[in-house]
């Protein structure tokens, strides 16, 4: 199962915005799992990572897994409706890490929890919840 | 004296993000900021509409609602964002500067609560809407 997941991970074409925020994918255990160093171009207060590169990367998080979950589904255009970010911990001068978890990907609506972290999963920065209109082919 | 806006985003305020998004001041008032963001294809979420991504939105607008906080408080105190919602009304339309403009409409004194628009040249057709909170960081 997990060659085929491979191939379509090769193929995702991540938008211009994470290159941007200098965000790759990792593919982990099959699913898209998105990484963004720490630089001057993520940073807000000195040394630490500002909001919207946080709710950003978030972003890109949620369109990965959305983009993962549609490939198996014949593709579609993702369009973000709400989202939704709570801060949880300070971002400091690390790489950080995220992923999107699919709650519901239904024909026109998608719900997703997304959540970064640094250091330690177990002690996630940020969560964010997204509702996405979804445009099936 | 109160909070000097201008020469805060001049001293580099807007920290290494906004820069790097070429974010601008525009305006403000008593308790309210604007910000230009100038369209960039480098922003783009949707290759195939062209459209700018949410997350320089949601950066520009956590950083005019910020200076919202500042302004109606009459000086800087290093806070942070609690929450931000973001609602997207309508995609902006490529190649506009999008401006944004926050508002704080409440203030306790460790909690700072905060709304805003996001418009690309009509103020009453917003492209998003924004509410939040922001934690002091004064013990």
């Amino acid at each position: 199962m997990s060659g085929p997941r491979t191939e379509i991970g090769q193929a995702m074409i991540l938008p211009p915005y994470a290159t941007l925020l200098g965000c790759s994918i990792e593919w982990v255990e099959g699913m898209p799992e998105l990484v963004m160093p720490f630089g001057d171009h993520v940073m807000g207060w000195p040394g630490l990572l500002q909001g919207g590169a946080i709710a950003g990367l978030l972003e890109v998080a949620g369109i990965a897994a959305l983009t993962h979950g549609l490939a198996s589904e014949g593709g579609g255009r993702i369009k973000p409706v709400t989202v939704t970010t709570d801060y949880l911990r300070t971002g400091r001068d690390h790489p950080t890490r995220a992923v999107g978890v699919i709650l519901r990907l239904g024909q026109r609506i998608a719900n997703v929890e997304a959540t970064a972290w640094q250091e330690d999963r177990a002690k996630p920065i940020a969560t964010a919840r997204l509702n996405y209109r979804i445009l099936r082919k | 004296m109160g909070f000097d806006i201008q020469r805060f985003t001049a001293m580099g305020g807007f920290g290494g993000h906004g820069r790097h998004l070429g974010l601008e001041y525009q305006a403000h008032g008593p308790d309210w900021a604007e910000l230009a963001l100038p369209y960039d294809a480098r922003m783009i979420g949707d290759p195939a509409s062209g459209v700018i991504a949410s997350g320089p939105i949601v950066a520009m607008m956590d950083l005019a609602t910020s200076l919202a906080v500042w302004l109606k408080r009459g000086n800087f105190e290093a806070h942070v964002t609690l929450d931000l919602r973001v609602d997207y009304l309508r995609p902006a339309v490529p190649t506009r500067t999008v401006i944004g403009r926050g508002e704080c409409y409440r203030i306790t004194r460790s909690v700072a609560f905060v709304r805003g628009i996001a418009h690309d040249g009509d103020a009453d057709d917003p492209v998003a809407h924004v509410a939040g909170t922001f934690m002091s960081l004064k013990p």
